[in-house]
């Protein structure tokens, strides 16, 4: 192949059509799409799962799954027709000019093969022998940022955290400097500080290469981050497209709009209204589409878009498949966003935390997962827990439901009761007091039961109720959860993810639950679902009065549900306060960092604190303050010797860090964080 | 600790069996005195813990008593008869393991093709079947119709390595074909499972030639759970042969457990079964160890 003559653009898809075989038909899966990117620049592909976006990547480098077929239209890499390439020559263009970085490191790695070899033999394929292979793969690791190269290269992947093996695939997709770099939701699932890293690093590594990217992702905020124009793609057609900046500023496409629209931002709370949600859902795949595929879900559309196909309307840099791309701004909310009036707080806790601690311990070692933890939380209100993986949050929770027991020493105390450590212990009343949802309905569902079977057990247990009684309130608790009668009769896998979250939550409140503890409940949903998700959780609230532990590393969500937040690092509650008064700060440094780690909408691009290295192991936690070994404002000794208390700087809102809360408020005016 | 539970079963299971020693030994017209005092030579006639503990203690010392019926030792007839069955074994062995292995694999890389349908369910029709049913059928074929191969395997005196194998291979025929479909089955679900993987795309998109893909980054992994299944079934081929060994007429392992059962000769049929016992989790040690080896998971566990 001659890289000499570098065609105009990078990649170019010329009315491509994709479609899977299911059940002995062809249904599409990208229809006639076509897009263009140039030269070193960053297109990044935005929509909804399952709208086609990982279909495109796989099928630019050609591994579609054995039930897919390219139905038409044509693919050029560099001036190249990858339809026409034989293995051989396929197998060239994989070497050499087009690499692909996907979700899951773990995965992605070969789990039986040292890091080095599997880096290493990508440079033996380009013909380097010897001691230089070695060389070149070290200068690669170094170049992703990895410190400590040689010894990475011994290990295998599974010794590696989630971070270092994404830029270990990283490195190997940058090995051979290829011209194409395709990320499909390369930090989907890491930590928002990792997430912010990877990002860096994919940022920086772009100044110095020559490759172009295509990114894919469903997080909207990370394309506006990355990217310098952005594709919005629904049921397998483009719909909008143009420059980051114009088209989530300016959307001229009504599912635009609405994707929009479904995300928390600014600071959002669920007091200031409700989230908007994009009713219906996404079409399914193969169905025919006769006008414009989001016509059914838009509030705009009238009999012409449901009869006729749009075209891409060309708005000078811009497209838009919409009749009405001019109002497309004027969409009507799906979801009205007047909320229900806040519950009155109650002055008495429904839930008293003090002093809890839990040590595991492993191979001899202690592991001091939660230390010392005290908070109350009251009736109607949202705590909002958050922290990186690995800071105590899921085990806190597990405390509480009685799913582990507590060292001795600590109380926990509901509704002026102390309640038992063990789970087994508590009385039916305490038991059903406390419910969880979880992020994964489809692990938390019996698979082989009915919706109605699933619910209706869950008030027999848990309310106690029979026969009429029973009836009566399953059709209340699924009215509230807003799920039909024909949901009923259907067992989990023929629900959606949302759906099945319903399903979990309407199990959750089966007995009146006094506090629910959601750990991560809208992580693995899209955001137009975990929007009608949030509004749902905010309503049930305010009609029922209860509270919540509100667990997620999306911190705009946590904003927008949260009345108080608790941040923890290694099992200790950094900061406390008033979810307000946390977020817009002063806060702890560490709290500093998170906040600045998320890649916001409208981000004016502010100075981002980075946070070295990965959270110190439980085990081993560093002397003095836990945070020192990572924190940008450690200020001497004192930080490394002493652990500061978790002082109350305000009314409410304390702090562990030895710097006094006015001198943090005069540091942190000179770098404005955003807010999530 | 499973062969200690084993060791008491087998005891157990031998006493409850109906009959009597002595009078098995010496016939049903024997004076019912010299049964009792044969049954008090023997040492048949004690508390049962006593004896018990009598057997276990000398064997895990390595004597393994004296057989009822030869009256003499024990452990040259097992160890014998465990030299017999570990040659058929090994023969079986290494026919089907990499013929097998070389099967799935061949399925998985022409998944739902013919030759994947022909190995897939040729495997499974010929597994199904017993193994006295395809033996009788192999010795129909080849010793009696082609009379290519012997139908007994009992080998001529002195015969060496050559004329022993070439005996060995009808016996060895049967359990082939039982095993086959075992283990090209597990092989051909782990390479589909490992072809499947984000790995092997990784490895593809490299741009790795299609045979390094394989054998590199495919094979390895895909292999690992057929291991395991090859051990459990190497204890099956040195001790679950009774049928195989008594249609051939061969001495091994199970044909000696089973007259030992017949005659109530206890001592012989418990350091058999004992033996295949031993055999059993050697095999299965093997097998762990060979998995530990090939997947740095579990040999390193994990840092983080």
């Amino acid at each position: 192949m001659t890289k000499s003559a570098k065609a105009e653009n990078a990649l170019e898809l010329r009315d491509l059509s994709v479609a899977y075989r299911v059940a002995g038909r062809n249904r599409a899966v990208l229809r006639n799409l076509s897009l263009n990117i140039g030269q070193g620049e960053a297109y990044g592909l935005v929509g909804e799962s399952g709208c086609g976006k990982s279909t495109v990547a796989l099928t630019v480098v050609r591994y579609l799954p054995r039930n897919g077929s390219i139905t038409g239209g044509a693919i050029s890499l560099d001036g190249q027709d990858v339809m026409k390439l034989d293995a051989e020559a396929l197998r060239r263009a994989r070497a050499e000019s087009v690499s692909m970085v996907y979700q899951d490191p773990g995965k992605a790695l070969n789990p039986s093969i040292r890091v080095g070899r599997q880096l290493t033999e990508i440079f033996e394929l380009g013909g380097i022998t010897g001691k230089a292979v070695e060389d070149r793969a070290v200068a690669m690791l170094n170049r992703v940022r990895i410190s400590d190269p040689t010894s990475v290269m011994q290990r295998y992947p599974h010794q590696l955290s989630g971070g270092m093996q994404q830029r270990v695939a990283i490195a190997m997709a940058l090995a051979n400097d290829p011209s194409m770099l395709i990320l499909d939701e390369p930090t989907t699932g890491l930590d928002a500080t990792v997430e912010a890293e990877v990002l860096d690093l994919i940022a920086q590594l772009r100044q110095e290469l020559s490759a172009s990217i295509l990114f894919i992702s469903h997080n909207l905020a990370v394309v506006s981050n990355m990217c310098d124009r952005v594709g919005v793609l629904y049921a397998g057609m483009l719909v909008e497209e143009g420059p980051t900046e114009v088209v989530f500023n300016d959307p001229r496409h009504p599912y635009t709009v609405a994707l929009l629209r479904c995300l928390p931002r600014g600071g959002q709370r669920k007091d200031q209204g409700r989230l908007d949600t994009i009713p219906g859902f996404l079409p399914g795949i193969g169905v025919d589409i006769k006008g414009c595929a989001f016509a059914d879900r838009c509030a705009l559309a009238d009999d012409r878009c449901r009869s006729e196909l749009p075209p891409l309307y060309d708005l000078g840099g811009r497209l838009s498949r919409c009749f009405y791309h001019e109002k497309a701004q004027a969409l009507p909310r799906a979801t009205p966003s007047d909320v229900a009036p806040a519950p009155k707080a109650a002055a008495v806790p429904v839930l008293r935390v003090a002093g809890l601690n839990k040590t595991y311990s492993s191979h001899g070692h202690a592991l001091r997962a939660v230390k010392d933890v005290s908070l109350d939380l009251r009736p109607g209100e949202t705590l909002g827990l958050v922290g990186e993986s690995g800071s105590g949050k899921t085990t806190f929770a597990r405390l509480l439901l009685g799913l582990v027991p507590p060292d001795d020493g600590g109380t926990i105390v509901l509704e002026g009761k102390a309640l038992a450590p063990r789970l087994e212990n508590r009385s039916d009343d305490q038991i059903k007091a406390m419910q969880i949802v979880f992020q994964n309905p489809d692990s938390a569902l019996n698979r082989s039961h009915s919706i109605r079977h699933l619910i209706g057990r869950a008030l027999k247990r848990l309310a106690g109720l029979s026969g009429k009684a029973l009836e009566a309130r399953l059709n209340d608790l699924v009215r509230s959860v807003r799920l039909t009668d024909r949901h009923l009769a259907v067992k989990p896998r023929q629900l959606s993810g949302g759906l099945k979250q319903r399903v979990a939550i309407a199990r959750a409140f089966a007995g009146d639950p006094r506090i629910v503890v959601c750990d991560e409940p809208t992580s693995a949903l899209d955001v137009s679902v975990q929007a009608a998700i949030l509004n749902l959780l905010a309503d049930l609230q305010s009609k029922e009065d209860v509270s919540y532990i509100f667990i997620s590393h999306d911190l705009a969500v946590v904003r927008y549900l949260s009345d108080k937040i608790a941040v923890l690092y290694l099992g200790r509650i950094m900061e406390l306060g008033p979810s307000e008064d946390v977020f817009s700060g002063p806060h702890h440094p560490y709290t500093e960092a998170l906040l600045s780690a998320v890649p916001k909408l409208d981000q004016t691009e502010t100075a981002r604190i980075r946070l070295d290295g990965e959270i110190p192991s439980a085990t081993n936690p560093p002397s003095g303050c836990v945070f020192h070994t990572r924190c940008p404002r450690k200020i001497g000794a004192i930080c490394e010797q002493q652990e500061p208390p978790l002082s109350e700087a305000q009314p409410g809102h304390s702090i562990r860090c030895h710097i006094p809360y006015e001198e943090l408020a005069r540091l942190q005016k000179e770098v404005v964080t955003e807010p999530a | 600790m499973t062969l200690f539970l084993l060791s008491i079963m087998v005891f157990l299971g031998g006493q409850v069996l109906p009959g009597n020693v002595g009078r098995a030994i010496l016939g049903p017209f024997a004076d019912q005195r010299a049964v009792d005092a044969l049954n008090h030579t023997l040492g048949v006639d004690r508390p049962l813990l006593a004896q018990y503990w009598g057997w276990i203690s000398n064997f895990v010392q390595g004597d393994m008593g004296t057989s009822y019926i030869f009256r003499s030792p024990v452990a040259p007839f097992v160890i014998d008869a465990l030299g017999n069955s570990m040659k058929l074994a090994a023969v079986a062995f290494v026919l089907v393991v990499p013929i097998g292995i070389l099967g799935g694999v061949v399925a998985a890389l022409n998944l739902n093709r013919p030759l994947d349908r022909i190995i897939s369910l040729g495997g499974l029709s010929v597994t199904v079947l017993p193994e006295f049913v395809t033996g009788i059928i192999l010795i129909l074929i080849f010793g009696v119709w082609l009379r290519w191969l012997p139908i007994s395997a009992a080998w001529p005196r002195n015969a060496g390595f050559f004329t022993q194998l070439y005996y060995l291979i009808l016996p060895s025929l049967p359990l082939f074909l039982v095993l086959f479909g075992y283990i090209a089955r597990m092989a051909r679900s782990g390479m589909i499972e490992a072809l499947d993987s984000d790995y092997t795309r990784t490895a593809v998109l490299k741009g790795l030639p299609w045979r390094t893909v394989i054998w590199r980054h495919v094979l390895r992994n895909a292999l690992l759970p057929t291991i395991t299944v090859i051990a459990t079934q190497t204890g099956y081929l040195i001790g679950g042969l009774v049928v195989i060994e008594t249609l051939f007429r061969y001495q091994g392992i199970g044909s000696l457990i089973f007259t030992a059962a017949r005659g109530k000769d206890f001592p012989m049929l418990e350091s058999g079964i004992l033996t295949i016992g031993i055999v059993y989790a050697v095999a299965t040690l093997v097998a762990d160890f060979l998995y530990s080896v090939l997947n740095p998971r579990i040999r390193l566990g994990s840092d983080q």
